[in-house]
């Protein structure tokens, strides 16, 4: 069983070291895309944390701000206030600034609303006379108390964690309220009670409200 | 004919030629033959799109020698070019009106596409591709509103976080990178400047490139019969055989009706930006000033409406589900319609689909450009009740005409046409209400009402719905209430009474 199989051609001979030299070309080719596709990988990871930047810090967005003196904000008003916002770069203009509404129910309780529509983040308006927060862009309308009276929106105003320190209103703020980023930190009150889960939340009960409105009237 | 004889910048020619060899594919493309019934004028929206591309990026590229992508200098920059350098605003004008053109003109494109069922087999990627063409464009229509970096920019951006916002688990996380930050200043200005300026338009670029070369590789398609029906197997050597037996070369026999519309689209935009000037930038973005009603621009309306009319439980899942779905429909439309018939003689629903969106579309504008479901914020103080209405009125009424205009009533209903729409006008209120049930809406609310329970003193209570009940015409009567004449007599139904047979048609004597 010593039989040779016959040599290869001069053909076939020029074809397989055709074929062996091309393996090798295509080898060397792949490594040179693998060496990419590494390097993309590598340059990839930064750049994705570099995008990411803003979410990757979300933590340091929030903190303790003064509205100045608590005292100046009278029992039974609802006043705007401004502060700057903790977090911002020196060419935000006046971007950096924040509007609030701080309503003082009665001596030594403050809340503090966010400036921001419930629903898509328009700015309210705050009518004393009719003791009603009104929404310019879509028509929602909120309570003294922030509470919603009608209108899209499916919740109350939003508020701000708020306490007084050494005579001072302090808010916890820095963030634009959304749905899902909450101008306060601390639970809503009634946020304790378990939830009804369902698919469509109608209206949340956050803030949950007690009355509607101060008694005080303008005329009369 | 010898080398040397030949002029100067023929020799130029055939030097650049002999190196860059770009004649033989450019005159294949544009002597390429299409069907006679191309050369149509309603095949001069893709063309006339092209054009106002280019006529954006040109503006565009101008604008940004001077604008300035910092919230701090945004708008002063704007202003800059406004006021101080020549035909600045002309430029500015140029690029608001030539984005208006070019959304109007990319949506006619495509209703024509759909209409003439040029989406079908073998165009479907080419449907698909423009598909994300328009989105790019209404991209680039939002984030240049948002590059304007005035009020309505500002609360334009608020409003899109709010929406991105109620995106389920992680919507807080993409409003900061949305934003990229915590809030909207200087890091969120840049991040739309970027998107409006390379990324968008970048991919918008290739993404054109590509759309065009398959209408060159695929042809014009042709003009729909009815009857004449799309099959895979055979429509291709169909469309052959109609471009080189009926057909034209595209230069110049198809290309001139595209280039007077061209010039018509340019020369109407040019029109329009020296007759009507730039648009805005409107008031100062600084969010104290916060007596502002911020506003989209004009193809955005119709979400403003839509945002408005929403049941607050319906919002969510509609604004995060509906775009997904729209654009599913979109791209899946030639995938699953991609043979059978052209024309839109056979395909109703099709014509009627255009239709329903396009008077949707209408209205929904027509409606964002005055919004009656907003309140008007100075209606209290600057609408007058006319004075038929306090003629003839006791003093406590017109104490309640004081009343309604004291508490904001009228932010939200209209006397006499003027005051907000937000709820019903007050004009024949009386015919619709008695006394009781005013108080009882004034005191607590409903519908869409807030309750005034606690804004309001017994007095005031007493004074506005007094004044209400004088608000009917002369002619009407006003609201009685039937099941009071019923208690009125101690419950018992009168004898005979429509009441009591249930019917109302036949006279009971």
């Amino acid at each position: 069983m010593d039989e040779k199989l016959p040599p290869p051609s001069p053909g076939e001979q020029a074809q397989r070291l055709e074929e062996e030299r091309v393996t090798r070309r295509t080898f060397l080719m792949n490594v040179g895309i693998g060496l990419n596709a590494l390097v993309t990988l590598a340059l990839a990871a930064p750049v994705v944390a570099y995008l990411f930047g803003p979410v990757l810090r979300r933590k340091e967005y929030r903190s303790w701000v003064s509205l100045g003196d608590a005292s100046v904000f009278r029992p039974g008003e609802t006043t705007l206030v401004t502060f700057r916002n903790p977090f911002s770069d020196p060419w935000d203009g006046d971007t950096a600034k924040v509007p609030a509404y701080v309503r003082c129910a009665e001596p030594g309780n403050y809340t503090v609303f966010a400036i921001n529509c419930a629903h898509l983040g328009c700015p309210v308006r705050w009518f004393s006379e009719s003791q009603l927060f009104m929404c310019p862009c879509h028509g929602g309308v909120y309570y003294a108390d922030g509470s919603r009276a009608s209108g899209p929106p499916e919740r109350g105003l939003f508020t701000y964690e708020s306490k007084i320190d050494e005579g001072k209103l302090m808010i916890n703020a820095g963030q634009l309220p959304t749905l899902r980023n909450r101008a306060s930190a601390g639970p809503c009150p009634g946020a304790d009670a378990p939830k009804v889960q369902a698919l469509v939340t109608r209206i949340e009960t956050c803030p949950s409200t007690e009355s509607s409105g101060t008694s005080a009237s303008t005329i009369g | 004919m010898p080398e040397y004889r030949k002029l100067w910048y023929k020799r130029l020619y055939d030097w650049l030629e002999r190196r860059l060899q770009l004649e033989g594919p450019i005159k294949e493309a544009v002597l390429h033959p299409v069907p006679k019934s191309t050369a149509s004028w309603w095949y001069v929206f893709g063309s006339a799109s092209l054009v106002l591309l280019i006529l954006q990026v040109v503006t565009g590229i101008l604008l940004g020698l001077v604008y300035t992508p910092s919230a701090a200098n945004a708008w002063n920059s704007l202003q800059i070019l406004n006021h101080d350098l020549p035909l600045g605003w002309f430029l500015r004008a140029m690029h608001g009106w030539g984005s208006d053109f070019m959304v109007a003109v990319v949506l006619i494109h495509m209703a024509q596409v759909f209409l003439f069922g040029a989406y079908k087999f073998p165009r479907e990627f080419t449907w698909i591709l423009g598909v994300f063409m328009l989105l790019m464009t209404l991209g680039m229509a939002f984030t240049g509103q948002v590059l304007r970096f005035d009020q309505d920019a500002y609360w334009g951006l608020g409003i899109g976080a709010s929406i991105v916002g109620r995106i389920p688990l992680v919507g807080g996380q993409l409003v900061h990178m949305m934003l990229g930050g915590p809030i909207i200043n200087g890091a969120t200005l840049t991040r739309f400047f970027a998107l409006h300026v390379f990324i968008i338009p970048g991919t918008l670029l290739a993404f054109t490139g590509l759309h065009v070369w398959m209408v060159l590789k695929l042809g014009i398609n042709e003009w729909p019969m009815p009857g004449r029906i799309v099959r895979r197997e055979t429509y291709i050597q169909e469309y052959n055989e109609l471009a080189h037996t009926d057909g034209i070369p595209f230069v110049p026999g198809a290309v001139w009706k595209d280039l007077v519309f061209s010039a018509a689209v340019i020369f109407a935009v040019a029109f329009c930006a020296a007759m009507f000037g730039p648009y805005g930038p409107k008031g100062y973005p600084d969010p104290t000033i916060i007596n502002t009603v911020p506003k989209p621009d004009f193809f955005f309306l119709w979400i403003y409406t839509v945002l408005s009319y929403l049941p607050p439980e319906m919002e969510t899942p509609f604004i995060l589900i509906a775009p997904i779905v729209a654009v599913l429909i979109l791209v899946a439309l030639p995938l699953v319609a991609g043979v059978g018939e052209k024309s839109w003689w056979r395909r109703p629903v099709a014509v009627f689909s255009v239709m329903f969106i396009a008077i949707c579309f209408g209205v929904f504008t027509h409606l964002g450009t005055y919004t009656p479901w907003s309140p008007q914020m100075n209606a209290w103080s600057g609408a007058v009740v006319p004075v038929q209405y306090l003629e003839r009125r006791t003093p406590l009424e017109r104490q309640g005409a004081n009343v309604l205009q004291e508490k904001q009533c009228r932010n939200c209903h209209s006397i006499g046409g003027l005051g907000g729409m937000r709820g019903p006008a007050l004009d024949d209120v009386a015919t619709r209400l008695t006394e009781d049930q005013l108080i009882r809406q004034v005191l607590l609310g409903g519908g869409n009402m807030p309750a005034y329970g606690s804004a309001l003193s017994p007095a005031e209570t007493t004074a506005l719905v007094r004044f209400l009940t004088t608000l009917r015409p002369h002619y009407r009567p006003a609201a009685n209430d039937a099941s009071r004449q019923v208690v009125g007599q101690a419950g018992s139904v009168p004898p005979n009474s429509t009441v009591e047979h249930g019917g109302g048609q036949t006279a009971v004597h």
